[in-house]
């Protein structure tokens, strides 16, 4: 199975462009044989929309969107935008789409808001965290500062996810003595909830810039084992082209059962417990 | 050991991966630039390090072929620091040109003919930055900024004058991190070697007027800034409460020169407070 990671670089707030963006890269992946296109979070739209939020806000039935899913018809895709619901709420959200249909949308759930990051400001909250079936398997998509709560893709794995795909926008930081803080910190996250989980982790990550803020691009994929297969290049557009074989995740899980011994009921029991115990220490006078 | 590496050796946190550094600063001033439908650049170049590390870093980005230098001198400026500035125009072979702003502020302060120094040197450093302004139509090229880290949170500098540009790409570095830079991407050894001076009268120095030196601020800056010590922490960490105080005590009473204007408020939707949108808008 050849997996690609469309690593591009969205103008910011121009659907027109990105959409151009995305019918490329997708040529570009049929043309090598690429069974499943991953576009970075708000591959659509730009990241710091600000209030170009509320203009570049699609439903799930625009034409644009819809042509979208209709280009899923030769080749699975991922791509991010943001979601107007019926209810008029914008998601930042991640679309599964295959054979020209919806499959799955994946509303981020934790939208950091800190720093240099305002997207509590403009979006709302996702409330479901679950796998899916495709015809690869079953996955699960998490939306960057998603993956940084070890609930995420922990409930994913549980929920029988073997590959988890991670749509991002995590800007070029910390740039120390030894190197770009931002990408350091995203390899051991990827690498350890890929070995925790026994699932493939596939990292698909903008470049370009947003006033002055540069996303770095590297795309990465990791076995389920842990280790790195493949990254792609810095700062510069390219689609990553990763080979995955699925025997890899069978093998990982009889090697390090993790999720065979997974004690679900205890943690379910003891999240109730400090569920109870955190709210009532919130009333307590 | 050369001074910066001493330096460096000294406050190891204060050290930039220098490859990756320039990767990023050359592509994101590529990118802003083109972005906004230009494809030259343009600088005041004073022969000091802060606008040599920047034309560096343009060359890098644009080629020398897209980048102008201009060296803007009043009479009393050091003759020292136009050669140096020439060093840095020779050694990338940009084009440049020299305008001396002697007449203009001369034939304003006949008027007023007490003002103090601080008054010329903003005066000055106003009418170096009109003129980049208008080369900048003329060039049809971008006013690239010359302010490091250090010089914004001090507050170091003038307002509309050399703090003013359309893209900088020094704002998030420290001055020893600019030493650094400027080293590593061949910077004149003249120019890394003096004393930062903002040259308004003869051996004025930055850090003399400034009563500390960059190195000691920058690193007092890194754990105020960027790491949010406390008060207690930094007195642990060896720095005098009244350096710290002085220091925190710029950096607030300056705030004012690093934003915009302030806007009354009036609508539902204000510029910069509830109608907010980056300036890559659609870029």
């Amino acid at each position: 199975m050849r997996i690609g990671l469309a690593q591009i670089r969205p103008a910011l707030g121009r659907l027109d462009r990105n959409l151009a963006l995305h019918r490329e890269m997708i040529q570009q992946a049929k043309e090598k044989q690429v069974d499943l296109v991953i576009f970075p979070e708000l591959s659509l739209t730009g990241y710091q929309l600000q209030d170009l939020t509320y203009e570049v806000a699609r439903t799930m039935d625009h034409p644009e969107i819809q042509e979208m899913v209709s280009l899923s018809k030769e080749v699975d895709l991922v791509f991010g935008m943001v979601e107007e619901s019926p209810d008029h709420i914008l998601y930042n959200a991640g679309v599964y789409a295959s054979g020209g249909r919806i499959v799955h949308v994946h509303r981020k759930v934790y939208l950091p808001t800190y720093g240099m990051f305002d997207e509590a400001r403009y979006f709302g909250r996702g409330r479901n965290i679950r796998s899916f079936e495709t015809r690869f398997g079953r996955m699960g998509m998490l939306i960057c500062e998603d993956m940084w709560h070890v609930s995420a893709p922990y409930l994913l794995a549980q929920d029988g996810a073997e590959w988890l795909i991670v749509l991002s926008n995590s800007p070029a930081r910390r740039v120390g003595s030894e190197g770009l803080g931002s990408e350091q910190v995203w390899h051991r996250l990827l690498s350890n909830h890929a070995m925790l989980q026994g699932s493939y982790v596939f990292f698909a990550h903008r470049v370009g810039v947003e006033d002055g803020v540069t996303f770095f691009g590297g795309s990465m994929a990791y076995d389920p084992f842990g280790r790195l297969i493949k990254q792609g290049a810095l700062f510069e557009p390219e689609l990553v082209l990763v080979d995955v074989k699925p025997d890899q995740i069978r093998r990982a899980r009889f090697q390090m059962p993790m999720l065979r011994d997974e004690d679900v009921e205890l943690t379910a029991r003891e999240l109730n417990r400090i569920i109870a115990r955190r709210t009532e220490e919130g009333t307590r006078s | 050991m050369n001074k910066i590496e001493e330096m460096l050796a000294r406050a190891p946190y204060l050290r930039v991966n220098e490859k990756l550094t320039v990767a990023i600063l050359t592509r994101a001033l590529r990118e802003e630039v083109e972005k906004a439908g230009f494809d030259r650049v343009i600088l005041g170049l004073s022969g000091g390090i802060d606008s040599a590390l920047s034309l560096y870093l343009c060359v890098e980005a644009f080629g020398k072929d897209r980048v102008t230098a201009v060296r803007m001198p009043y009479k009393t400026s050091s003759p020292s620091s136009l050669a140096d500035a020439q060093a840095a125009i020779d050694d990338t072979g940009v084009e440049s040109l020299t305008i001396d702003i002697t007449p203009q502020i001369d034939a304003y302060f006949e008027r007023f003919p007490d003002a103090t120094p601080l008054r010329r040197g903003n005066k000055m450093a106003r009418e170096r930055m009109t003129i980049l302004y208008d080369l900048s139509a003329q060039y049809n090229a971008l006013v690239i900024g010359t302010s490091n880290k250090t010089e914004l949170l001090l507050g170091y500098g003038t307002q509309y004058g050399d703090m003013a540009s359309a893209v900088n790409p020094l704002g998030d570095l420290y001055k020893t991190q600019v030493r650094q830079l400027s080293a590593y991407l061949g910077v004149p050894q003249q120019i890394i070697n003096k004393p930062p001076s903002a040259d308004l009268w003869q051996d004025q120095t930055d850090e003399g007027e400034l009563g500390f030196s960059y190195f000691d601020v920058d690193r007092l800056l890194y754990y105020l800034i960027d790491c949010r010590y406390t008060r207690e922490q930094l007195s642990e960490l060896g720095f005098p409460s009244d350096f710290v105080e002085g220091v925190t005590r710029r950096i607030v009473r300056n705030q004012y020169k690093r934003r915009l204007p302030v806007i009354l408020k009036l609508g539902d939707r204000t510029i910069g407070v509830d109608f907010r949108y980056l300036r890559d808008w659609g870029l």
